[in-house]
């Protein structure tokens, strides 16, 4: 279990609990949060689960796999710190992780 | 009488539903929502079915779109396990299978597509968990199994089944396999990737009937027969449609809906695999079963009924995992006049095929290139004529394919 804070594209912060094992994609959608539409559901298919990560974070994070880093690199808004929320797995390691949504994804 | 005080009311609780209900709540809806839905579940993920619920890698608790609070929230009721029996819109109603009427201001038909069923009594079907549960309880004991239906659903179902150690065989009667989704290269892919994986793919096979003998079924085809513990069928969907024609709303192929998927009556909408929509990519009305249509027909609904401005369109995609092979598939390839390759069809397990008309590109079938899937999204929303030749080349990366 891991809290993680998501701050919307509006600017608003919300903090939720996911289950280890999930990913942190499927807590947002659970919870409803704003810009994680996750249209296909985790497959790594839509590129609509996109969250920027803040640098002290990103080393902690499970790799990106090509397919990830791809889809990525044809994202509108993309950044160096961008991840796929459906690609990141929920341990308690990441317990305070703080996340950004982008506007783009409103 | 039903008044605008009536709630809105969907009938069907898919994927198509449960993105209606968060669209309208983020659109600003503030009537009250019913969902009537025949399966005992919340709205669920029908992907995962055929790949990781079916093996066993998915809880199905994870298959719900949503938690039951959310819909609270959203202001919805929800009605599970009821089956809509009769509209009535002279009186604007839904009569239910418990006999009760239940008045709605505006209407969703969002009630999906079911297997095409084969005149083959004994065989299995593939479309909700229950089904899953029962072939899941039923892989766990056999030894072999025919899936009749070369298409996504069975060939998913065998890429699963195989890894379980069951002896897979796939018949299917066209000379190709998934030949209503792709180009006959990317389908020559397929029958490669099976067989090395341990499937037998057997093309032109036209199923005559079943036997049983004892435990052990029996399918007959023309030119063989096939012995299996378990036989499923997976002939493609037909969309349910039966309520909005005994309505008397048009019906082509699917329910006939506009570019704002209200249907010809003005205060009932229809969204996802039922639906069939006017295409702009291939200037005619097309009814398309993915995931991508049901959810992008749930938020034009939604912003047609609270009056916003509607989300921009974009081209149709889709996609399929077998074994270590994910294809994304993009456009829609019909009319196509040239396929163009990128990467190696006959070995290995990474290429695309890129479809063109009169030098557009209008689709792509991409196997393990996600690059080339998302630049094609974009061009092919874009319309742009590119090269072939470039498209070809793998030294052009995909990021500088715009001509």
């Amino acid at each position: 279990m891991a809290k993680i804070v998501f701050e919307e594209p509006d600017g608003t912060e919300r903090a939720i609990d996911i289950a280890s094992g999930q990913s942190i994609m499927e807590g947002a959608v659970r919870n409803g949060i704003v810009g994680i539409d996750a249209d296909c559901g985790g497959a790594c298919s839509c590129a609509t689960c996109m969250v920027y990560v803040p640098e002290d974070w990103l080393g902690r994070l499970p790799a990106k796999d090509s397919t990830e880093q791809s889809m990525l690199e044809f994202c509108p808004h993309v950044q160096a710190n961008s991840r796929l929320s459906c690609q990141i797995q929920v341990s308690d390691a990441l317990d305070g992780l703080r996340l950004k949504v982008p506007q783009s994804q409103q | 009488m039903a008044s605008m005080n009536s709630p809105l009311v969907i009938i069907g609780a898919g994927q198509a539903a449960s993105q209606l209900v968060a669209s309208l709540a983020q659109d600003g809806f503030a009537g009250e929502i019913c969902l009537v839905g025949d399966e005992p579940h919340l709205p669920y993920q029908r992907p995962p079915l055929s790949k990781k619920f079916l093996a066993g890698e998915l809880a199905l608790d994870r298959l719900y779109v949503k938690p039951a609070a959310f819909y609270e929230k959203a202001g919805s009721r929800l009605l599970l396990g009821q089956r809509a029996r009769r509209i009535d819109r002279e009186g604007r109603a839904v009569l239910l299978a418990d006999g009760s009427r239940l008045p709605y201001s505006t209407l969703v038909l969002a009630t999906g597509s079911r297997p095409r069923e084969l005149p083959l009594p004994g065989a299995l079907y593939l479309r909700n968990i229950a089904d899953v549960d029962a072939i899941r309880a039923r892989l766990a004991l056999a030894k072999s199994l025919v899936v009749i239906g070369g298409g996504y659903i069975g060939l998913e179902l065998a890429a699963v089944a195989v890894k379980l150690g069951v002896g897979v065989t796939v018949l299917e009667q066209a000379p190709r396999l998934m030949a209503r989704g792709v180009g006959p290269l990317v389908s020559q892919f397929y029958a490669r990737l099976h067989d090395e994986e341990g499937v037998v793919i057997r093309t032109g096979a036209v199923v005559r009937g079943l036997e049983a003998h004892g435990a052990i079924q029996r399918v007959v085809c023309a030119d063989a027969t096939h012995d299996a513990d378990i036989i499923v069928i997976g002939a493609g969907a037909v969309p349910n449609v039966e309520l909005a024609h005994e309505a008397g709303l048009s019906i082509e192929d699917g329910i006939v809906v506009d570019a704002q998927c209200r249907t010809d009556d003005a205060s009932i909408y229809a969204i996802g695999d039922c639906t069939s929509q006017h295409h702009d990519l291939v200037g005619r009305r097309l009814r398309l079963e993915s995931v991508h249509n049901a959810l992008e027909q749930a938020r034009l609904a939604a912003a047609a009924i609270c009056g916003r401005k509607p989300p921009v369109i974009q081209v149709p995609w889709f996609w399929t995992d077998q074994y270590d092979v994910k294809m994304q598939m993009a456009g829609l390839s019909s009319g196509h006049d040239l396929a163009v390759v990128r990467g190696d069809a006959e070995r290995g397990r990474s290429f695309a095929v890129f479809y063109l008309r009169e030098g557009t590109l209008v689709a792509v079938d991409a196997v393990n290139r996600a690059p080339e899937f998302m630049m094609s999204k974009q061009l092919i929303a874009e319309r742009a004529k590119i090269d072939p030749a470039r498209l070809g080349d793998e030294s052009v990366a995909m990021k500088d394919m715009r001509n």
